[in-house]
């Protein structure tokens, strides 16, 4: 078999190759953060980090625990689908700690008109008023109820 | 050069653990929220929109949006009579202190709120040299900003102007869906603080989400549906003007 005589020679460059083979798969084990790939092909701990951001809001379910009263009252009338932390701005810090965080009650007179004040590009049925004609510089809460402002009730509307 | 058993025996614990070194990186178990029991998009609702701008002001506390950028905004067009191509369209600071009148009289007035459109086949994630960018199982397109290298590809591929360039962290910055609070059952921070239900949270892989039977009674429709992005912020009521 004189084929073979010098088959020898291959055994230098065969263990070269798997040299290089080892030492790639282990550098590339090392340089591939360890999160790579465990949801997908990123790096997991990606989404830890994103996940890990505290909450500014705390969510209106958080509210309701506590101040089942507002809620109840917010139930009847037409303010029922709004959320507290849309007016009252976000109080997650507020809901962790109740006792020593004390939220600021919102200012009505720049609070309300955010939402109710006229544009002609908010949809018509939106219950819209120039302030400072329908109100004639009172508070609006002097007559509305912020949390339950119904439009045919009786005594404050 | 041959190996006798005895030094096959001893190489053997040695290879198996470099083999395990190697295979350190592969999945793992999920943690307690379950990425693809979930599939997220949001519901717009145009007649809904007033334009107070509650949204932009809560994404922008709930997030740190530096002032001046935004991951989700609020337009107000303008349309005369037929001219549909070429709507008026503004946005003072994103609509976040509202929007003051405009002078305009007459003609379709309306406005209509954005944000990351998460597309399914987005065009950012496609564009990104470096894999920063990715889509979960869950269907939101987020940022590895240690991974992004801030070369702005993304921020130019994206057909809706959604991404922006943070000014001090120095990467790619845009929506996340506010993962961190969907991924604790809560709403985004917009659709939180929206208070006409302009802007609801739709996970679109929960049977009972309220959005299946809206879907099937509305005429609903995506931003650019040409591109076949895959978006899933689906507007209600969205007119032709809208870019």
């Amino acid at each position: 078999m004189s084929r073979f005589k010098d088959s020898a020679h291959l055994i230098p460059v065969a263990a070269l190759f798997v040299l290089g083979a080892v030492a790639f798969v282990a550098l590339r084990a090392a340089v591939i953060p360890k999160s790579f790939g465990r949801y997908g092909p990123y790096r997991g701990d990606a989404l830890q980090e994103i996940t890990s951001r505290p909450l500014v809001y705390a969510g209106h379910e958080a509210c309701e625990g506590c101040h089942p009263d507002v809620l109840e009252m917010k139930a009847k009338g037409v303010h029922a689908h709004v959320n507290c932390e849309s007016c009252h701005g976000p109080l997650a810090k507020h809901a962790d700690d109740p006792a020593s965080v004390i939220p600021v009650k919102p200012d009505v007179a720049t609070l309300c008109v955010r939402c109710h004040s006229e544009n002609i590009a908010k949809p018509s049925g939106f219950p819209q008023v120039d302030a400072k004609e329908h109100a004639q510089g009172q508070l609006c809460n002097t007559c509305h109820q912020p949390h339950s402002p119904g439009f045919d009730t009786g005594g404050k509307k | 050069m041959t190996l006798t058993r005895r030094q096959i025996l001893l190489l053997l614990p040695a290879a198996a653990a470099a083999w395990d070194f190697v295979l350190a990186g592969t999945p793992e178990d999920a943690p307690n929220y379950k990425m693809t029991d979930h599939w997220w998009g949001m519901l717009l609702d145009i007649a809904k929109c007033i334009g107070c701008g509650s949204c932009v002001r809560a994404c922008s506390m709930e997030n740190e949006v530096p002032d001046g950028y935004f991951r989700t905004w609020v337009e107000r067009y303008h349309v005369d009579d037929w001219h549909i191509e070429n709507p008026t369209v503004d946005s003072p600071d994103g609509g976040k202190e509202g929007f003051p009148a405009n002078g305009k009289t007459g003609g379709k007035n309306f406005f209509v709120p954005k944000l990351c459109n998460h597309c399914t086949d987005s065009p950012c994630t496609q564009v990104c040299p470096v894999g920063a960018t990715f889509h979960t199982a869950d269907g939101v397109v987020l940022i590895d900003y240690n991974y992004c290298l801030g070369c702005r590809y993304c921020i130019q591929a994206c057909p809706y102007g959604c991404r922006f360039f943070h000014p001090t962290r120095h990467t790619a910055e845009k929506c996340t869906l506010c993962y961190h609070r969907i991924s604790k059952g809560l709403t985004t921070a917009c659709c939180e603080a929206c208070p006409t239900g302009a802007r609801q949270l739709a996970d679109l892989k929960n049977p009972n989400d309220p959005i299946h039977a809206f879907l099937k009674t509305h005429t609903v429709q995506v931003l650019k549906p040409h591109l076949a992005t895959g978006a899933k912020m689906f507007y209600n009521g969205l007119d032709g003007s809208v870019r």
